[in-house]
């Protein structure tokens, strides 16, 4: 791509060479690369915002460095944290150049990419940079007192080292251990530097102590099937940090976009981290099962509050009904007040007094004595005796508590909140609704991204039907699909992927080894056969005069070459590749390019896979072909030939798998069906069609959603008619609502898309093993 | 008639319907249509054809297929005893000589070369070709001829040719909902409906995660075997890892996951 634009270049990359203005020689080199990332990532007025703010570091005067580095990761930095992200940062790169720190906005942009990836939201981000403001301010032109001019010794080090150090502490773990490191060595520059490159011993040991607790990060897959095992549910988490906002705490919530959970849990009372997640999530579950929201508006402060803490009191009662284990791990968990501890003349026991009562409602040994909180626990457990009660039904015994308890001193405005938080319960704001409130579902960005129009017509089209599950009927002639041959990259490329995964190579050809076809395999014990089987023979003769009954099949034959398949692999290649999915835990924020954890695309995992998967297949002799496609609209669903039967695993194939490239969307049944008319015409006792794709079937030109999964699934019974087993792998974690649909039984999901190239050659063995 | 008798399911085997397979069944049989079982492991298929054998008043022969078999452990063989060679008939000739069901279990296990001797029963001829012995076999009026086989197996090797899955009549079995598997445990096993109901619930936990690194969840077999160890008098939680979880994964986050869905279905 890069010698491109030698020649010619295309009139809207002229354009935003020229938005950039004049720059150096090596970013002019780079540039169509990186505007192709930029492009499929950023919106129109991102792409702006992008060019300009290279532009400034153009002149900023720190040479080329800052711009190619910014060039090449703001993209894929942008699918983490959302374009939104930009001001921030360019507010904090600003104060480094304006401080003696310039140097240090290298190293900080260079490990910019793989800490977003980490810190994965924008407020983690604020809290970092933060935290290296603090950290700049601090360790800047302290030495001997001699004001702001010398750089931070530490900082260059310690922006290497981020990616790491998030990889091993939440942030607030971080925030500790750089703490210590400024504290003791702020002015000693050596041991500064040493201690924020994690050289000296006491820098890792701070590390190390930093690391206890469970994070989120590191349990997400766990957490995934918690709620679908016992939750039969699944959704989307998202971190926040505890120790940033010491003010307002953070706790719990929920919303469209996902379960919001503190980064880290240390182990309380007996009870792991990890069931400390498993607590909160019981208690979202609850809400969400059992919760209606209701109005607000006729309900005083205190009034909503006690409601909510019986609410709560509710969804656990029931969560508990179902998983009664549970209680041990609430009972741990919830605090019990001293009944005593709150003077009502002094402080405001409004609190303290819901607090006893969600206790005494939890726990049938409470210690209270207080006959209004004995009486309201009994009556809570009455209602819920019967059925499971409502949202309504606790809002009102929540207002009868009131009328019951209310004191002068509830108005203090010292509240009394020792004991009285109990922190794997959620803010509640989805139990209340609004009258005056309208749907305020936020403004979709209807910012089309810029596509780059591929040029790839050749063949005419050939026509397929479509199923049309509404009418249940096939419209004829429906999809359009465009056949060509799948651009060319670099064949090395391939090579050096392979050569990366070698140790697994190694251990797939001892697999492969062994189902391979041994020329000619031995079958003995065959009452007829082209041969004695002498050792049998003889046995069946001894037993023969020794009055036993023989064994009649001693004969043995030889069998040639066991496997008979034919396979096709057919890759989506839609634009959703490059969007990715957090490692382990389910789903597609909206924005965010590269597997979490690593640096690498879902693109290029399937490169690896497929690569692999490749050379595999080769390796037994089966005939193979791979196929991949996109669409846009049924007019135009492309077929892209990467390799064919009649084609050996050489050069020219990796090539093609080297230029794999994601775009447009999914029309799958098509592009099945077309496959199909290749792989029928083998000649083989059995058919495997494997598609690898990462979401549901869809199109531009369909809105109802139902219509192309219900096409594609028509496909796999047309396919399974004409003898070909189809199979799919599915990138999307959330693939069970259609996926299931669609292939029957015949699917994996593969969570751990990082697992993906050695996963992929093992499914297929095992599928023809 | 001594042959036929031992065949026979003298006691009735308990079977709890999940929907209307048994009607269905006995109208098949009266049409004496090959019938195919469909479903995961453990969920019924064996104790299905066992009842309705009992409910025929048919003998039931079952083969339990596997890998070695040939088709003349199928059909039968010659044998050599003293007196020279004698003829033995293997369980499907057998079946269908004296007019039993031959049950051919789990059959995607045998050899695609052996199951095909099955064909010629399977359509209008219902005969059965014992081409060594010389005999064309017609199949007494009351053979027929079911078979269970496991889509879930997710193996192109072992799938079961279109050509063979075209002679049947099938039924899609699945493990039963939770009210019937609860009833079905406890009457199985004795247990008290509570604690049926638990060990359900942590078999849906698995059922949940399948396609999510389980490639089968807990059979309805694995719960009864649950139940019957707590019968005997073993610690539920131990009884639970032991039949429910170990049995069915190596992946330490399923194990920690069902371990702990079990820590908590239990107070
Ligand atoms: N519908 C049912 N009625 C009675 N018992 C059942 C039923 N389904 C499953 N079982 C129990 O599960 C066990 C396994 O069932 P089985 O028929 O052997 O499974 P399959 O043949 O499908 O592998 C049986 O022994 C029985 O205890
Ligand atoms: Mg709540």
């Amino acid at each position: 791509m890069a010698e491109a634009h030698t020649e010619y270049e295309h009139p809207l990359m002229k354009g935003y060479r020229e938005q950039l203005g004049f720059g150096f020689p090596q970013v002019a080199q780079v540039f169509e690369d990186c505007m192709a990332e930029a492009l499929s990532a950023l919106s129109r007025e991102g792409i702006d915002a992008y060019l300009e703010y290279a532009r400034f570091l153009c002149k900023m005067g720190r040479g080329a460095e800052p711009v190619l580095i910014f060039l090449e990761e703001w993209p894929s930095v942008a699918t983490t944290l959302g374009e939104s992200a930009l001001p921030a940062l360019k507010a904090f790169i600003h104060k480094m150049y304006k401080s003696p720190n310039g140097k240090a906005i290298v190293p900080f942009l260079q490990s910019l990419a793989a800490t977003a990836r980490r810190l994965h939201s924008q407020e983690q981000m604020q809290d970092y940079m933060d935290l290296t403001l603090d950290f700049m301010g601090r360790t800047t032109g302290s030495i001997h007192g001699i004001h702001t001019t010398f750089a931070s010794p530490g900082l260059p080090e310690f922006f290497q080292q981020t990616p790491f150090l998030l990889s091993q502490v939440s942030i607030a773990g971080l925030k500790n251990w750089v703490e210590y490191g400024i504290r003791n060595y702020h002015d000693h520059p050596d041991r500064q530097r040493d201690y924020f490159s994690l050289q000296s011993a006491d820098s890792r040991a701070m590390m190390q102590r930093e690391r206890s607790g469970t994070l989120l990060f590191d349990n997400e897959r766990k957490l995934d099937m918690y709620l679908r095992g016992l939750w039969n549910v699944s959704d989307h988490f998202v971190p926040y940090s505890l120790k940033f906002d010491e003010l307002r705490k953070p706790i719990p919530y929920y919303d469209k976009l996902g379960i919001r959970l503190p980064d880290v849990f240390d182990d309380r009372n007996g009870v792991t981290g990890i069931d400390r997640y498993r607590a909160v999530l019981a208690h979202v579950v609850g809400h969400k099962r059992w919760t209606t929201a209701i109005f607000a508006d006729n309900m005083s402060p205190f009034q909503r509050m006690s409601a909510e803490f019986l609410e709560d009191s509710r969804v656990e009662y029931l969560a508990m009904r179902q998983y009664p284990g549970l209680r041990r791990i609430f009972l741990a968990l919830h605090p019990v007040p001293a009944e005593d501890a709150c003077d009502p003349e002094q402080e405001s026991a409004v609190r303290h007094r819901l607090a006893m009562l969600s206790r005494a409602i939890l726990d049938a040994n409470h210690p209270y004595q207080n006959p209004d909180i004995i009486e309201f626990a009994q009556r809570f457990h009455a209602l819920m005796e019967q059925s499971e009660s409502s949202t309504q039904e606790m809002a009102d015994l929540a207002v009868a508590f009131g009328a019951r308890t209310r004191r002068q001193s509830d108005q203090l405005p010292k509240i009394h909140f020792q004991d009285t938080e109990i922190d794997y319960r959620d803010d509640n704001r989805q139990m209340w609704k609004f009258i005056e409130e309208g749907d305020e579902e936020e403004a979709f960005d209807q910012n089309r991204k810029v596509e780059l129009e591929e040029e790839i017509k050749g063949l005419p089209p050939r026509h397929y039907p479509e199923w049309d599950y509404n009418s249940q009927t096939y419209r004829p002639d429906w999809a359009s699909v465009y056949e060509a041959l799948h651009p060319k990259g670099n064949a090395a490329d391939i090579d050096r992927l392979l050569d990366k995964h070698s140790a697994l190579a190694k251990r797939l050809k001892r697999m492969l080894d062994l189902l391979k076809p041994q020329d000619k395999v031995r079958i003995r014990y065959q009452e007829e056969g082209s041969e004695l089987d002498l050792d049998v023979a003889l046995r069946s003769l001894i037993d023969f005069k020794g009055g036993a009954t023989p064994d009649p099949r001693i004969n043995m034959s030889h069998k040639t070459s066991g496997r008979n398949i034919a396979v096709m692999l057919l890759l989506d290649l839609s634009e959703s590749l490059n969007e990715s999915v957090f490692a382990g835990m389910g789903g597609k924020p909206p924005n965010s390019q590269k597997v979490a954890g690593s640096s690498q695309t879902i693109l290029e995992l399937s490169q690896e896979a497929v690569s692999l998967l490749a050379w595999a297949v080769d390796k037994l002799g089966d005939p193979f072909a791979i196929g991949g496609f996109h669409s846009d609209t049924r007019h135009d669903v492309r077929y892209l030939h990467i390799k064919g039967y009649s084609e050996q695993w050489n050069d020219e194939v990796k090539g093609r798998l080297a230029a794999m490239k994601a775009a447009y969307s999914t029309r799958m049944g098509a592009a099945m069906r077309h496959g199909a008319h290749y792989l029928e015409n083998q000649k083989a006792e059995k058919k495997l069609m494997l598609i690898l794709t990462d979401g549901e079937p869809s199109d531009v030109d369909t809105n109802d959603e139902r219509l192309l999964i219900e096409d594609t699934r028509q496909a796999v019974k047309e396919l399974d008619t004409k003898g070909i087993y189809t199979y799919c792998i599915s990138l999307d974690p959330k693939a069970d609502e259609y996926v299931r649909d669609i292939f029957g039984k015949q699917y994996t999901v593969i969570d751990n898309i990082q697992r993906l190239p050695e996963r992929l050659p093992e499914l297929f063995m095992a599928l023809t093993k | 008639m001594s042959n036929k008798d031992q065949y026979k399911v003298h006691k009735e085997p308990f079977y709890q319907a999940q929907g209307k397979e048994v009607a269905l069944y006995e109208a098949a049989y009266a049409a004496r249509l090959p019938v195919m079982v469909k479903g995961p492991t453990g969920c019924g298929k064996s104790r299905f054809v066992e009842y309705m054998a009992w409910k025929l008043g048919k003998p039931l022969i079952t083969v339990a297929c596997n890998e070695d078999m040939t088709a003349s452990d199928l059909v039968g063989r010659y044998l050599l005893d003293a007196n020279g060679t004698r003829w033995l008939d293997g369980p499907l000739t057998t079946a269908a000589r004296i007019g039993a069901i031959c049950y051919l279990d789990e059959i995607v296990e045998a050899r695609q070369d052996t199951t095909v001797v099955i064909h010629p029963l399977t359509d209008h001829r219902r005969t059965l070709p014992l081409d060594k012995k010389g005999e064309l076999l017609e199949a007494h009026p009351d053979f027929q001829l079911v078979i269970s086989y496991n889509p879930g197996y997710q193996n192109l090797m072992k799938d079961l040719k279109q050509s063979t899955k075209q002679r049947f009549t099938a039924f899609d079995f699945d493990y039963p909902g939770v009210k019937l598997e609860t009833g079905i445990v406890a009457k199985e096993t004795g247990t008290d409906e509570e604690m049926a109901a638990k060990l359900v619930k942590i078999g849906t936990t698995a059922r949940n995660l399948k396609g999510h690194g389980l490639d089968e969840g807990i059979s309805t077999r694995l719960l009864v075997y649950a139940a019957t160890l707590i019968k005997g008098g073993v610690e539920p939680r131990d009884a639970c890892r032991m039949a429910l979880v170990r049995p069915i994964t190596d992946d330490a986050d399923i194990r920690e996951t069902l371990d702990h869905a079990i820590d908590a279905t239990f107070d």
